[in-house]
């Protein structure tokens, strides 16, 4: 039987080689103006 | 680093330097707890010991589950190393100076006057002030001259009360989309407003041109009502909320936040968030106040275990409200697991102080809008750039393996080592921790994962 269920996440470890463009929305311009990455979208 | 919790009924494992989620029964919870520092004989012993009256427990199935965490440990998606330190800086490294956002101080002063405002009723500490068209219009020169190749670019118009402004704020838009085409850049506007000036004009602005609007909403009428006041003392509540709706209802229900503030005067602040559906809004978020912790509105050491079981309920009945067919957002828990942020953004943060700005009414520039009006935080201004090199190079050394104290935190890749502005008014320093406010930050990202295996859940009932 299985006992784990491993969700489908974005591999970090991958990002590496094909993340970092910069283009995705700065936080801070997004709703809360205050404890700003974690909801943000990758837009590359 | 992995770390391992329980709520709502499930048992979550994550991975934090792969960004793999585990949802696991509570026997390969136990396992893969004792994984590390264990034989696979002492597992088996001691699952044989714990789950003697569970006949689906035998020594073959806790041998296989071993075996499914050492695939998983393989596959880099379980006990992955930690290998990204050595980048911690090369974002913003091969960034360079490159600017892409500000927050344009439009206006020094308000309408209101909430005892609680970070930025001392609008004006910042100072005198008050409006920008003038001429300095929006070389700030805005400013960022396209310093977007480098960045094709996004992003404005907010903040305050004080940026409506106070309202026509500098319409005339720097045009000008924008007047040269935006030809500079190969793509200008997203947004404004955050407390909503007494809001009209038919300004509803029709926005709705066209703003990509996002923050209206500022604290939540049930005497609380807002309590804090959130004109320079009579009359609470603003009666006077919003229809105006609120109008403009979200011209919006079509999207693209809009209302953002309130709770304080010690409200920790169970679900109550707010959940009267701001009952109202008809959907797109909510709620901060905890950020002030002077010898401020009578600040959170309380004993407010902070009431706040985290608040986020606790409120991710429960945002999953309740989802099955029922009328769901709510609450931004901080609006994760996207396949299409977040790439491993460079999630050590960076915020960019504030580098790639993000706050511009005054008369052009100063500063890491970001909570240090508008601290004198040694000017970083120069929009016609000679940025004269304090060395604070830029403070910030740009910001991330998530800076300070000492994120080293064993399992969310450091979600917050990116905290709020610089948040840990400056609480330690003095940027590079300080706010250990209240990390503690509230690893509850919600908690509970938005919990949401997410809920959601998975669900999913897998309705395939089958």
């Amino acid at each position: 039987m299985t006992r784990i269920k491993t969700l489908e996440t974005r591999d970090l470890c991958a990002s590496a080689k094909n993340g970092g463009c910069g283009e995705c929305q700065t936080s801070c311009q997004s709703a809360c103006k205050t404890s700003c990455v974690a909801n943000q979208q990758c837009e590359n | 680093m992995v770390h391992q919790y329980k709520l709502n009924g499930c048992n979550i494992v994550l991975d934090s330097c792969s960004g793999s989620i585990h949802s696991v029964d509570e026997v390969a919870y136990d396992i893969i707890a004792m994984y590390k520092t264990s034989t696979a004989d002492e597992i088996v012993s001691a699952m044989l010991e714990k789950y003697a009256d569970r006949p689906d427990v035998t020594e073959e199935d806790v041998r296989q589950c071993i075996e499914d965490v050492a695939s998983l440990e393989k596959a880099d998606k379980l006990f992955t190393p930690d290998t990204f330190a050595p980048m911690a800086g090369v974002l913003k490294e091969r960034s360079g100076d490159v600017v892409k956002a500000l927050c344009l101080h439009v206006a020094h002063t308000c309408n209101l006057n909430c005892s609680y405002c970070f930025a001392s009723q609008g004006k910042y500490h100072g005198e008050r002030a409006l920008m003038s068209f001429e300095v929006g219009k070389r700030a805005l020169d400013f960022l396209i001259e310093n977007s480098g190749s960045r094709r996004n670019l992003e404005v907010d118009f903040f305050g004080g009360e940026p409506l106070m402004n309202w026509q500098v704020v319409k005339d720097l838009v045009r000008y924008a989309r007047s040269v935006e085409k030809e500079r190969g850049k793509n200008f997203r506007f947004t404004l955050t407003t407390n909503g007494m000036l809001i009209d038919d004009d300004v509803i029709d602005f926005c709705n066209r041109e703003m990509s996002n609007v923050v209206l500022s909403l604290d939540g049930r009428k005497e609380i807002h009502d309590a804090l959130r006041v004109d320079h009579a003392g009359h609470g603003s509540y009666d006077r919003i909320v229809p105006k609120f709706k109008k403009l979200v209802e011209a919006r079509g229900g999207t693209s809009y936040y209302m953002r309130g503030t709770f304080t010690h005067r409200n920790p169970d602040f679900t109550k707010d968030v959940f009267h701001m559906a009952d109202l008809g809004f959907t797109e909510l978020s709620m901060e905890p106040v950020v002030c002077a912790p010898d401020d009578p509105a600040a959170l309380a050491p004993e407010d902070i275990e009431i706040v985290k079981e608040q986020y606790e309920i409120l991710a429960k009945d945002m999953l309740r409200r989802k099955a029922e067919g009328h769901p709510i957002t609450f931004y901080h828990y609006m994760i996207d697991l396949t299409g977040g942020p790439c491993i460079y953004k999630r050590i960076s943060g915020c960019g504030s102080g580098t790639e993000y700005m706050a511009v005054t009414p008369w052009g100063d520039l500063y890491p970001c809008h909570q240090f508008v009006g601290e004198e040694s935080y000017k970083l120069g201004d929009i016609w000679h750039g940025v004269t304090n090199k060395a604070l830029r190079e403070a910030f740009r050394a910001c991330n998530a393996y800076a300070r000492k104290e994120c080293g064993d935190c399992w969310a450091r890749l979600y917050c990116s080592g905290g709020c610089a502005a948040n840990a400056y008014h609480a330690s003095g320093s940027i590079q300080g921790v706010y250990e209240p406010g990390c503690e509230l930050f690893r509850k919600r990202i908690e509970c938005a994962i919990m949401m997410k295996v809920k959601e998975d859940e669900k999913t897998e009932e309705a395939a089958e």
